[in-house]
């Protein structure tokens, strides 16, 4: 199918851009990324906006830095910029490690990692990520700027706490901490398809003793997740004590799974408590960062 | 409301006056006239469609031809010389029978185009794999279209040398 009609705006600026939001707000006004998702549902005419404004156009939405203990990457930072970036995967190795994961070369071309957050896609890797390490997100809107927390910004299917007048500007990520250290396991029906689960785990451990675990999960419920009755029974305790198959059981245990059209809910829970025990275990014998 | 766009495609400057929905692969076929970019599936599935945009591979159902107003667009009849002597892979997908109805060809072709060209190319099955495995193929199982391709990547890793 073809996309309805829509009038295009290339604004220059952030600034431009959000005046176009909001001069339009009334119009079901639409900002276009990487338009690896948005432009698919708008073939199939499952998103049909009246105003698209391309930010494409604008150079300071792009770009990875860095500045006191913390990575920043521009929201429109293409995917394959990210994944292959040596500073990314210094200062935080889930992300290329993830990246392996999402959809394929000429993708990740277009895509954007803004994007791919704004989208929230329930089973997409990278919300799932940034709850992992703890990201803030950097929001503009007609009243300046304001960040918000990963866990708060990702709410539900396709749903993020941004409001129709906002943009994602940026993506800040606290750098890895030494020792720290990441694994990334996933389940899917093809490589590069939306996950059924993916894990992610961060380990962070001090003389021996697990000091912080963050276990990440998506593709099981409408929105990713941090499995925290695991992550706390974990902490505080000796390494060589941690027992993955117990972690892995807690992390599934509070988790409503259901059946899908291809997938029973046995399936998906063990699963999941398979490739968070997995990741535990590569955590718990690979060499620190 | 339509757009002006002016545009090259394999060399030669096109501009033309557009509407804002339409795909850039709809503009390539109808606008241009080169049907060599194949349209399969229209929401980024298949990759028949994955042309050169500025050098770097992209499927053209998921951009507007308004987005590619002053790009430098590569199709699959810009591979080919203008004799029409086939390219380097070119050669090679046929005398390894990396395809049998031709449908995904063009696809797999700018694919493996920038694949050849860019910094990670490698005559290892799995690396090949992986940087084709955004591009479906129904008849030929993949493995005479990886045979190909790395028939072409020890070329290209001898002449870098």
């Amino acid at each position: 199918m073809k996309p309805s009609p829509f009038e295009y705006l290339r604004p220059d600026t952030l600034e431009a851009a959000l005046r176009a939001l909001s001069d339009h707000k009334d119009r079901d006004a639409k900002v276009l990324a990487g338009g690896q998702s948005l432009v698919p549902m708008m073939n199939f005419r499952v998103a049909a906006p009246e105003v698209l404004i391309d930010l494409n156009g604008i150079g300071e939405l792009s770009g990875i830095s860095e500045e006191d203990g913390v990575l920043r990457i521009g929201a429109m930072t293409r995917a394959a910029a990210v994944k292959s970036n040596a500073q990314v995967a210094l200062r935080m190795p889930l992300i290329p490690m993830a990246y392996e994961h999402v959809a394929h070369a000429t993708v990740r071309n277009r895509g954007t990692l803004g994007g791919n957050l704004c989208h929230c896609d329930p089973a997409s890797e990278m919300p799932m990520v940034m709850l992992v390490c703890e990201a803030e997100m950097e929001i503009a809107g007609p009243g300046g700027t304001r960040t918000e927390a990963a866990e708060d910004f990702f709410l539900g299917t396709y749903t993020t706490s941004l409001e129709p007048d906002e943009i994602l500007t940026a993506i800040r990520i606290p750098f890895a901490r030494p020792g720290a250290r990441f694994a990334f396991e996933e389940v899917s029906l093809r490589r590069g398809d939306f996950a059924m689960v993916a894990v992610g785990v961060r380990l962070e451990a001090e003389g021996g003793i697990c000091k912080s675990l963050a276990i990440g999960l998506c593709g099981i419920a409408t929105v990713a997740l941090r499995a925290e009755a695991a992550e706390a029974e974990a902490a505080g305790h000796e390494l060589a004590r941690l027992n993955p198959a117990q972690l892995a059981e807690t992390a599934v245990a509070g988790i409503p799974f259901e059946d899908t059209a291809t997938q029973t809910a046995a399936f998906r829970r063990d699963t999941t408590r398979a490739l968070v025990q997995r990741a535990l275990e590569t955590c718990l014998t690979s060499e620190a960062t | 409301m339509t757009h002006t766009i002016s545009l090259s495609v394999n060399g030669e400057r096109y501009t033309r006056e557009v509407e804002a929905r339409m795909l850039l692969s709809d503009f390539i076929r109808g606008e241009v006239g080169l049907t060599g970019t194949h349209v399969g599936c229209e929401h980024g599935v298949c990759g028949a469609c994955t042309i050169l945009i500025d050098g770097v591979a992209a499927r053209s159902c998921l951009m507007f031809a308004v987005q590619a107003d002053g790009a430098k667009i590569e199709t699959v009849e810009g591979l080919a010389s203008r004799g029409g002597a086939l390219s380097t892979l070119q050669v090679a997908f046929r005398d390894n029978h990396g395809l049998q109805c031709g449908f995904c060809t063009p696809g797999f072709l700018m694919a493996a185009h920038e694949f050849l060209n860019g910094p990670d190319v490698s005559t290892d099955r799995e690396v090949v794999r992986e940087a084709i495995s955004g591009n479906l193929c129904r008849c030929t199982g993949y493995e005479t279209i990886i045979d190909a391709i790395i028939e072409v990547a020890g070329m290209e890793l001898e002449n870098r040398k």
